[in-house]
């Protein structure tokens, strides 16, 4: 435990995050703000969802275990159901500023696109989901113990950086495809990116075992991971010139 | 804490914004000597500077070409342009203020979680004599209340004397006691910092090195804070002192009490700056009457550097001096004329860092944003506070943090729009408020049972 674990899950959790943080979100200040608010966002939804929950196990026997299971998965859908609920409402928001945005420019354009706000946004309900999720369990991986002692799954503190991690970017990728289905009114899209989170949520419920919860995770990031790239206007094209560093119609050059 | 922007501040002439730039060469910063209050740290006095002052640069204005359109059609145009820069500049601005009331949080949570000394209950401040350790909820919140009183009590006598010592010019005495208050924070509130963090890590250290490193650290500050200094080094001097402040505040303020004077000093915050007769208003107009800079000490400011070519004005080469700005600012302010106002506050300004030819070079500041160290204060304790009592959940603390920060940031674009005067507690804190006790109470059970399940939303 201790201080490996504690770096060894933080950088896992958080390091891809902090890497998108520093290279495309830190240096503007506008993205900067999105990325706040769109965490309060999420934290307001979190809110909501809890608050309901709380309500529910409080009118309930306490003492009822199956009852009080079926309203943790109420709660965990519901609150699932509230963060896209707050995603569109944010959408709404960021569609206003970007209309305000365009109108004081002198050029008639806005300093910054929707689907710039769109990856912004995603990251900040990635990061704030995450930190709710993993700050707790990083400041207890400081302490002293033993991981799973009573019988549990010895791997509790690295599943759940690698969750956190894979929740983080789904999170970046839904806000890519949810702007971009509520820009262009593809409601398909839109219901797409509610079932993937549905069932991302859904699937932790095999927790502890990883292989039904971690793997359907991955996969399905990495299917939206594709998707928002191809929304995002890239193609296999641009993907094989990046890899090999190629200018546009040039020929392979060693690259800088 | 007042935001407060010194362009458009006269309301009676009908000027446009240019003129009224040009006419009053620095313009005014209004001095605010509730900041004093707050610098008295030494024996509490808990007054709190709060003044965020966001002064706009007169770049907005200074596109000077315009010169032959009508008037009105100018006014027209510089109001956008003014508007559209006001976004613009609005965005870095939130930023520019992120940082450092993020830097002073990070600095109080993390001495709060690790040294003991800072949560242990160790009597009480005289300004809040009534105790809480009495059996019954109804005697309790009673006790708070009243120590509540007490404490707005003692913080509009001191506002008051304040406002009638600057209408009075007795300029002498706010000095006076501002150094002192400044000299026990930085020397004897250092002092018992360093003490007590040496204590938890068992570090031993002498007394030479100890008086030789709170020498320097304290002379230092002073210097930076009262006289002249790099910028960046006052304002992490500034911090500095909002932090301990902010720490003695949550060592020293009972539970219940704490959270009902930060409620209250919000509205006291709200009226004294926006109700006619408030305390802080009246010294606004009086120090922009008076044309006069602020006192140091009271205000963080994160000024930028600027400097302009004079013998060339058709390149307007702006380089930052320390700062780097990015190519789109600099874009933008390329065709601003060389000759707008500058800014006062000399005394922020950083040590040239080349030789100053008056034709050739000419070094502006350009004032950025101001907020009053009050609110840094206050924001800290609160986050402090969540820090120190959430029953170890760090989920509050980032939750109270965050709306801290989305206050902060409604409270700079309501600047942005109304361009006066406007304080900077109320948003922040009731945000603050509300995020902690709902985090507390209704968000920790569900994330801590999802998190025994190790499930994920």
């Amino acid at each position: 435990m201790t201080l490996a674990v504690f770096f060894g899950c933080t950088f896992i959790a958080f390091g891809p995050a902090f890497g998108l943080f520093v290279f495309t979100i830190a240096r503007d200040p506008l993205r900067i703000i999105i990325l706040i608010a769109g965490a309060f966002f999420w934290l307001v939804s979190l809110l909501l969802s809890s608050l309901i929950w709380f309500i529910a196990v409080k009118a309930s026997d306490p003492r009822d275990e199956s009852l009080q299971k079926g309203l943790l998965i109420f709660g965990v859908m519901f609150s699932v159901l509230l963060q896209e609920a707050f995603r569109f409402l944010y959408y709404k928001l960021l569609r206003k500023a970007i209309e305000g945005l365009v109108a004081l420019s002198e050029d008639g354009c806005s300093p910054i696109s929707i689907q710039q706000m769109a990856y912004v946004a995603g990251v900040g309900f990635g990061l704030m989901s995450g930190a709710f999720s993993m700050i707790n369990l990083l400041a207890d991986a400081l302490g002293p113990g033993t991981v799973g002692i009573y019988g549990d799954s010895q791997l509790y503190f690295l599943t759940s950086a690698f969750m956190t991690m894979v929740l983080i970017f789904l999170h970046t990728f839904w806000g890519i495809l949810f702007f971009h289905g509520c820009e262009h009114r593809r409601w398909w899209e839109i219901t797409a990116v509610v079932v993937m989170h549905l069932a991302v949520s859904g699937s932790t419920f095999f927790n502890p075992l990883y292989v039904g919860s971690l793997v359907p995770s991955y996969l399905l990031m990495a299917a939206a991971a594709t998707w928002a790239y191809m929304l995002s206007g890239g193609s296999a094209q641009n993907l094989r010139r990046f890899l090999l560093c190629l200018r546009s119609g040039a020929s392979p050059q060693p690259g800088s | 804490m007042i935001t407060f922007m010194n362009n458009s501040d006269s309301e009676e002439e009908p000027c446009n914004e240019r003129t009224s730039l040009m006419s009053a060469e620095s313009p005014p910063v209004p001095s605010y000597q509730d900041g004093l209050q707050a610098s008295q740290a030494g024996e509490v006095q808990a007054h709190r500077k709060r003044r965020t002052g966001s002064s706009r640069s007169p770049n907005n204005i200074a596109d000077g070409e315009t010169s032959d359109s009508s008037v009105p059609v100018r006014e027209g145009a510089l109001e956008n342009e003014e508007e559209e820069l006001t976004l613009k500049y609005g965005a870095k601005h939130v930023i520019m203020l992120f940082v450092p009331v993020t830097l002073c949080m990070i600095v109080v949570v993390a001495t709060i979680k690790s040294v003991r000394f800072y949560t242990e209950k160790n009597g009480q401040l005289i300004y809040t004599p009534f105790t809480e350790d009495t059996p019954s909820v109804g005697q309790r919140l009673l006790n708070s209340v009243l120590n509540t009183i007490i404490m707005i009590s003692v913080i509009v006598v001191m506002t008051v004397f304040l406002v009638l010592l600057y209408k009075y010019r007795c300029y002498k005495f706010i000095h006076g006691w501002l150094i002192l208050s400044s000299l026990m924070l930085l020397f004897l509130f250092t002092y018992i910092y360093l003490g007590e963090v040496l204590k938890t890590y068992n570090v031993a250290m002498d007394y030479p090195t100890l008086i030789l490193v709170i020498w320097n650290f304290g002379a230092v500050g002073m210097i930076c804070i009262h006289w002249k200094g790099p910028l960046q080094l006052q304002q992490a001097y500034l911090i500095m002192i909002s932090a301990l402040m902010a720490l003695v505040f949550i060592k020293y303020l009972p539970e219940w009490s704490a959270w009902v004077i930060l409620g209250a000093i919000s509205i006291y915050d709200l009226m004294a700056v926006l109700c006619p007769k408030g305390p802080l208003r009246m010294l606004v107009e009086t120090a922009q009457e008076r044309n006069e800079p602020i006192f140091p000490a009271l205000i963080y400011s994160s000024a930028m550097i600027w400097t302009v070519g004079m013998a060339k004005p058709d390149t307007a080469a702006r380089r930052s001096s320390q700062q780097a700005w990015d190519a789109a600012e600099d874009g933008r302010e390329t065709d601003r004329s060389p000759s707008h106002t500058d800014s006062q506050m000399s005394e922020r300004s950083p040590v040239p860092t080349r030789p100053i030819t008056s034709f050739e070079e000419l070094e502006e500041e350009e004032r950025g944003v101001k907020l009053g160290l009050g609110d840094f204060i206050f924001y800290s304790v609160l986050v402090g506070k969540a820090a120190a009592t959430a029953s170890g959940d760090w989920n509050t603390t980032l939750a109270c943090f965050v709306a801290i920060l989305i206050g902060l940031c409604l409270t700079l674009l309501l600047l942005a729009v109304f361009k006066k005067a406007l304080p900077a507690l109320p948003i922040s804190i009731t945000f603050g408020l509300i995020f902690y006790f709902s985090t507390d109470n209704l968000v920790r059970p569900f994330m801590d049972t999802l998190a025994s399940h190790q499930l994920y939303i």
